[in-house]
């Protein structure tokens, strides 16, 4: 489903993200995991035509990506879900402007039933659909992003660490959803994230990465029993496991 | 339900059921917001009051603002003539009433002209940025560096005294300022998340400036403009003094000012009687201005 | 003699439903230990320790039956007196360094401004402090970080050199508000190896405030889990797992571990907590 071949991004002079290939499978959930400046944020924002000067090849199911467009039939089969629920939500309008924008961008019809049954499917009582998003929890403004990228019923979605800014027992809560989606709808995931138990919960398979360079690609298995491979994921499961990090 | 229908309940409602209610519910708490500020309740009567009297200016004046007998001349304020009589013998009281008209016409028209072309110029300069951005911005640069009554000046002697080339002069002078505001306020959201959302969703650019990023620098130009509005009377004013806004015998308040100059000290009704109406009308527009921007943008409420 | 004591603190706001109480009557004491304070957004875990600094932004109001540090009832303190005490005696790290460091001076400089103000000493001395400060906080080249912008610095130095800007004047009293939250994992432990070491050396008590559970767990002494701004449970961080309060137990359930097998993860049921 996805297919990254040799993917290279400059930011200026600086190599942000140095010939990373990748194959994820259909219905697999992937995870890119690293620290800041890693560069697994600007793979992800490659995919998602967010950045314009990268080369390479980049297949997205039948479709290939080239820099700097963003053809059509990709936004009915890609779309994100960011990390601060605060700025990915227009702050004056409501919960339905934010949902209704896909379908009348692309002149869907039956746009209340659709509305309705899409708040059903991300656990948001209907009561809230005219609500504006001071008015919801960051949790409930999560569904709302989740939302908003499954109303064009896409069967790819990028995660742009989707639940770091939130609380613990919300993590717990859009954790859960996003597994429930998945399974549902034979969703692919793209997870970008730091946090390494969420990836044991969430995903099948994860890539190290480190300097923009690819360390590792393992299975959650791997992950599980701290098995990991190279000696940076060694290192980042020590870390999360709060062993101070000895060869600092 | 029709009763039901517009009660404060249903405006109030924290779980609206349609569109139309969500959308009425929103404005009826910022009405109510806005009329707990006694001073900006006190501007939008003022405003009220001026359009009332400019609607009614020919059923409320007393007299015709044109037309006075010369033996009435200069008369002092009386139960006759309440603000008296200038040197034509023409009732002042009468002249302001149908003066508002005028500045009514002024304010609203720049308005209507000035703040769609600010806001359009600076939203498009800050989202598409680059080159688009250098030049719209330079242009504005231009503008902004002359101070606004000598350009506005230039412009009328330019394309001769009159109302009409009053409202298009000002207008000039005030777009950037607007467009300046939009600007800054485009750059802080073009790179925000729910922009790049509406992005991947296909949503075209100009999709995006109009619905998503016009709307957030709305609040901010009405504010500005309803300020303004004080600024832009005086202009006008500024210009009819000068002899190039509007042209006798049209009642401008500017203009009226000019002429009652000559007697000031004497007379001293002849000038203040419509520069009091400048006054409160600008004091009702800046007051507004303010409590608007409480309302409509807390971020920068003053303490 | 305990270093802080805290009887029933509470803090308000106004708002335009009446008062809203954001922290309900807390109390606890601190000796020369390691205190962690865990909640979620919320909990009044943050306002509890800006009431203990005298930084609540007004119209907020603090009230106490008694807050007492080293013999001072902090609760009688008018701000100026409070400025004297912060920095010299008591101090704080905010999550991100970013934000706390002044842009346009160097490093070097702004420690040693903290230094200046606070008492009298030659440059000379004033820049030896300096320098050995930064070597405490294990940068290892103190010379070329002292004439850097903070701009020029990662997070991970970043929040070292504000540690090493509130520990020059050798406080009695620490409080970190996630000190690590900014900061890439591999960072965080250094970053908490060093306080951990700072308060072996000086004796100094520490307050971390935390959202992170098992991070908390991990370098305290001891817990105190706030919940709506109550304290719901208190115990030594080597027992969390033993923590009896039902907050407590599901949020320690709801996280993922590192071997997660689980299909899905138990949530708080808010309801049942919401009333206490």
């Amino acid at each position: 489903m996805i297919r990254i071949d040799k993917l290279n991004v400059h930011y200026g002079s600086a190599h942000v993200v140095r010939d990373v290939s990748l194959d994820i499978a259909t219905g697999e959930s992937f995870a890119l995991v690293g620290e800041s400046g890693s560069g697994k944020s600007t793979v992800l924002k490659a995919l998602a035509g967010q950045i314009r000067d990268w080369s390479g090849t980049v297949d997205l199911g039948d479709v290939r990506l080239s820099p700097g467009k963003h053809p059509r039939e990709l936004i009915r089969r890609v779309q994100m879900v960011f990390q601060d629920p605060y700025g990915s939500l227009h702050p004056r309008r409501t919960v339905d402007d934010h949902l209704d924008e896909p379908l009348q961008i692309h002149g869907l019809g039956d746009r209340d039933q659709r509305i309705l049954s899409m708040l059903d499917a991300v656990g948001l009582a209907r009561k809230f659909r005219f609500r504006l998003p001071h008015q919801l929890s960051g949790g409930q403004r999560q569904r709302v992003a989740i939302a908003r990228a499954l109303m064009l019923e896409p069967d790819i979605l990028l995660l742009d660490e989707p639940t770091s800014a939130l609380d613990v027992s919300v993590q717990a809560e859009i954790l859960n959803l996003l597994k429930g989606l998945r399974a549902e709808r034979g969703l692919t995931f793209l997870l970008v994230t730091h946090d390494l138990p969420v990836v044991s919960f969430l995903c099948d398979r994860l890539a190290v990465l480190k300097a923009g360079q690819i360390q590792e690609i393992a299975g959650v298995e791997q992950l599980r029993h701290r098995n990991l491979g190279s000696a940076y994921g060694r290192e980042l499961v020590a870390a999360a496991e709060g062993v101070a990090a000895e060869q600092a | 339900m029709t009763l039901s229908v517009l009660s404060r309940d249903w405006l109030l409602d924290e779980n609206p059921e349609t569109r139309l209610q969500a959308k009425l519910g929103q404005s009826y708490r910022m009405t109510r917001a806005l009329m707990r500020n006694p001073l900006a309740v006190l501007g939008l009567v003022i405003i009220l009051a001026l359009l009332v009297v400019a609607a009614f200016a020919p059923w409320l004046a007393p007299y015709s603002p044109i037309e006075g007998s010369l033996s009435n001349r200069l008369l002092p304020p009386s139960a006759e003539h309440w603000m008296g009589t200038d040197e034509l013998g023409r009732d002042i009281l009468s002249r302001v009433i149908h003066g508002s008209r005028i500045t009514l016409y002024i304010v609203l028209l720049v308005a209507v002209l000035s703040a769609p072309i600010g806001l359009v110029l600076g939203a498009v300069a800050g989202y598409f940025g680059g080159w688009v951005d250098r030049a719209l911005m330079g242009v504005t640069d231009v503008f902004l560096s002359m101070p606004r009554l000598i350009l506005a000046l230039a412009f009328v002697a330019a394309l001769g005294p009159g109302i009409g080339n009053a409202v298009i002069a000002i207008t000039i002078t005030a777009w950037p300022v607007y467009a300046r505001i939009a600007r800054a306020e485009t750059l802080t959201i073009r790179n925000s998340d729910f922009i790049a959302a509406v992005r991947m969703l296909g949503g075209s650019h100009w999709r995006i400036v109009a619905r998503h990023i016009l709307p957030l620098c709305l609040s901010s130009t009405i504010i500005r403009v309803t300020l303004d509005m004080a600024g832009i009377i005086l202009t006008a004013a500024g210009l009819g003094f000068i002899g190039l806004g509007a042209q006798p015998p049209a009642p401008e308040w500017g203009a009226m000012i000019s002429r009652g100059r000559t007697f000031i000290l004497d007379q001293w009704w002849v000038a203040t009687m419509p520069g009091f109406a400048i006054v409160v009308v600008s004091l009702g527009f800046c007051l507004f201005g303010d409590g608007l921007r409480d309302v409509l943008d807390p971020r920068q409420r003053s303490k | 003699m305990a270093l802080l004591e805290v009887e029933n603190l509470k803090v308000r706001f106004p708002s335009e439903s009446g008062m809203v109480e954001v922290v309900k009557g807390v109390s606890f004491s601190l000796g020369q230990e390691r205190l962690g304070i865990v909640g979620e957004s919320g909990s009044g875990k943050s306002m509890t320790g800006r009431a203990l600094l005298g930084l609540i932004p007004k119209p907020g109001v603090v009230t106490a039956d008694r807050m007492q540090f080293d013999g001072i009832d902090l609760t009688r303190l008018n701000e100026r007196a409070f400025r004297r005490l912060r920095g010299a005696r008591l101090s704080m790290i905010l999550q991100d360094p970013k934000f706390s460091l002044n842009p346009v001076m160097t490093i070097g400089e702004q420690i040693g401004e903290a230094l200046a103000f606070h008492g009298r000493m030659s440059a000379r001395e004033q820049k030896q402090r300096v320098l050995k400060m930064l070597e405490a906080v294990r940068i290892t080249d103190p010379e070329r970080v002292y004439r850097l912008y903070p701009h020029e610095v990662s997070g991970g130095m970043g929040q070292r050199v504000m540690i090493a800007m509130m520990a020059v004047l050798e406080p009695d009293l620490m409080i970190a508000d996630e000190p690590t939250s900014a900061l890439d994992v591999s960072v965080r432990g250094q970053v908490l190896e060093i306080l951990d070491d700072l308060v072996q050396r000086t004796g100094m008590g520490l307050i971390m405030i935390s959202h992170d559970l098992n991070m908390v767990a991990r370098w305290c002494d001891r817990i105190l889990v706030m919940f709506n701004g109550r304290v719901v449970e208190t115990c030594a961080a080597g027992k969390l797992g033993e923590a009896t309060h039902p907050y407590t137990r599901g949020l320690l359930a709801s996280l993922p571990r590192l071997d997660e097998t689980r299909q899905t993860l138990p949530v708080l049921d808010r309801q049942s907590l919401g009333g206490l």
